[in-house]
């Protein structure tokens, strides 16, 4: 362990080689590793505007659903509305042509009675003239007497 | 010191060996006797020294200038690593920002070149010496191959932060707010307290240079130092009788693993601490007292 010029030679190899490293091998390391962080927060931030865009899509494809199923609800109410409308249409077409039907049938029940009533009047007539016949068969004569059988016929 | 004509009848004793090893290349041709002489440079160390620096800068440089800010290859990811460990350090202890500027990548060279240096003592400690005495054709050639066990090293690294410390001092201060800073703490503006002032600031700084590079240098020298005698276990294979050299083989194989695999966790805290400690000196120069 001696001491000798060795020492300023090292002094002198050490500033060198700092030197070195000062001016070439430090500085781009240094400005890759910045430029990495740049690139890293960079690459966060876009990564959060991604999350902060899909969180809105998703909420506006929820709202969109929303008002879909809103819409469809309507739909569907509309449509319980116009066929229970059709039904109530139809009920009441049904009624009208039943009644039409019943009225029909009844006055073809009143007419066939009424004429029912005239054969049976007629009918009645006849026997009456007939009984009376039988009765009065000499003094009655239907044809003088006609207008009279007419009266009775008619107050039948 | 053997003589060639000893060293080629007998293999050198346990001392010779080891003493052999803690010698330096140096330019003087033969081992330095005086404790202290700048006419000498040690070459082995200068060698070692450069050769790791240039070799881990290289292979910085070349990762550097292909480095994108992409997703990185794993030796991209690695130097990354380094580079941020280093940056966050320096800015817990350093904020100036224009200072870091320097001493962010300072701090790294020193880093990387200490671990590479430290990690010569990985390499079996005969494996270079023994190559470098072959091609040299001298059995006696000296070589260390870990500069870091030299303290001209450390102690060099040591006095370049303290001339950064200097610097950043003046530049921080300006010079006469520095030279009133040497006069006037830690103890206090008065007259009567500016020897013990600069005293003790002068102190301070020789303590903090000293013990920055003492403390890699004992490390390291002590690593080595140990890696020689565990090697001195498996040399007397072969020459020592009956079952102590085979028994002292494999406790050269169990010591020397041993020691190797907690020698990477000397490598590398060391490598940190010479960092921290640099930067922790810079810092210091930042702060007014």
């Amino acid at each position: 362990m001696n001491l000798n010029a060795t020492l300023f030679a090292q002094i002198v190899v050490f500033f060198i080689l700092a030197w070195f490293t000062m001016k070439f091998v430090w500085p781009p390391i240094m400005k890759a590793l910045d430029e990495r962080a740049t690139k890293i927060a960079d690459g966060l931030a876009s990564a959060e505007r991604g999350r902060h865009s899909l969180e809105l899509a998703s909420k506006n494809s929820a709202e969109t659903v929303r008002e879909g199923k809103l819409k469809v609800a309507e739909i569907l109410a509309q449509a319980e509305k116009r066929a229970q409308q059709i039904i109530e249409d139809a009920k009441t077409q049904a009624k009208v042509e039943a009644d039409k039907v019943v009225a029909g049938a009844k006055a073809e029940i009143e007419q066939e009675a009424a004429r029912v009533k005239e054969s049976l009047r007629e009918r009645v007539a006849e026997l009456a003239v007939a009984g009376a016949e039988k009765i009065l068969r000499r003094e009655i004569d239907a044809k003088v007497h006609a207008s009279m059988l007419a009266a009775i016929k008619q107050d039948l | 010191m053997v003589t060639g004509h000893e060293a080629a009848a007998n293999a050198p004793n346990a001392g010779e060996y080891v003493v052999h090893h803690l010698t330096q290349l140096n330019t003087s041709g033969h081992a330095q006797t005086s404790i202290i002489d700048f006419s000498i440079i040690n070459l082995d160390s200068v060698f070692y020294s450069i050769l790791m620096g240039v070799l881990g800068l290289f292979f910085m440089w070349r990762l550097a200038k292909k480095v994108t800010s992409g997703v990185p290859g794993r030796a991209q990811a690695a130097l990354e690593i380094l580079v941020e460990m280093v940056d966050s350090q320096a800015k817990g202890i350093i904020h100036n920002k224009e200072s870091r500027h320097f001493v962010a990548p300072l701090a790294l060279t020193v880093f990387v070149w200490i671990f590479l240096m430290n990690s010569m003592d990985f390499l079996p400690v005969d494996l270079l010496p023994r190559f470098w005495q072959y091609v040299t054709g001298d059995h006696h050639a000296y070589l260390r191959v870990v500069p870091t066990a030299d303290l001209n090293v450390t102690l060099g690294m040591s006095i370049g932060v303290l001339l950064i410390c200097i610097w950043y001092n003046i530049k921080i201060k300006g010079l006469g707010g520095w030279i009133h800073e040497l006069f006037t703490a830690p103890f206090g503006n008065h007259p009567l307290l500016y020897l013990p002032n600069f005293l003790m600031q002068m102190i301070e700084f020789l303590s903090k240079t000293v013990s920055h590079g003492m403390r890699l240098f004992g490390n390291m020298y002590a690593g080595e130092l140990l890696f020689m005698l565990i090697a001195l276990m498996g040399a007397t294979y072969g020459v020592s009788t009956g079952m102590t050299g085979p028994l002292l083989w494999i406790g050269h194989i169990l010591a020397g693993s041993l020691w190797a695999i907690f020698h990477i966790l000397i490598v590398l805290l060391q490598a940190f601490i010479f960092m921290m400690l640099a930067l922790v000196y810079i810092g210091q120069a930042h702060e007014s007292h």
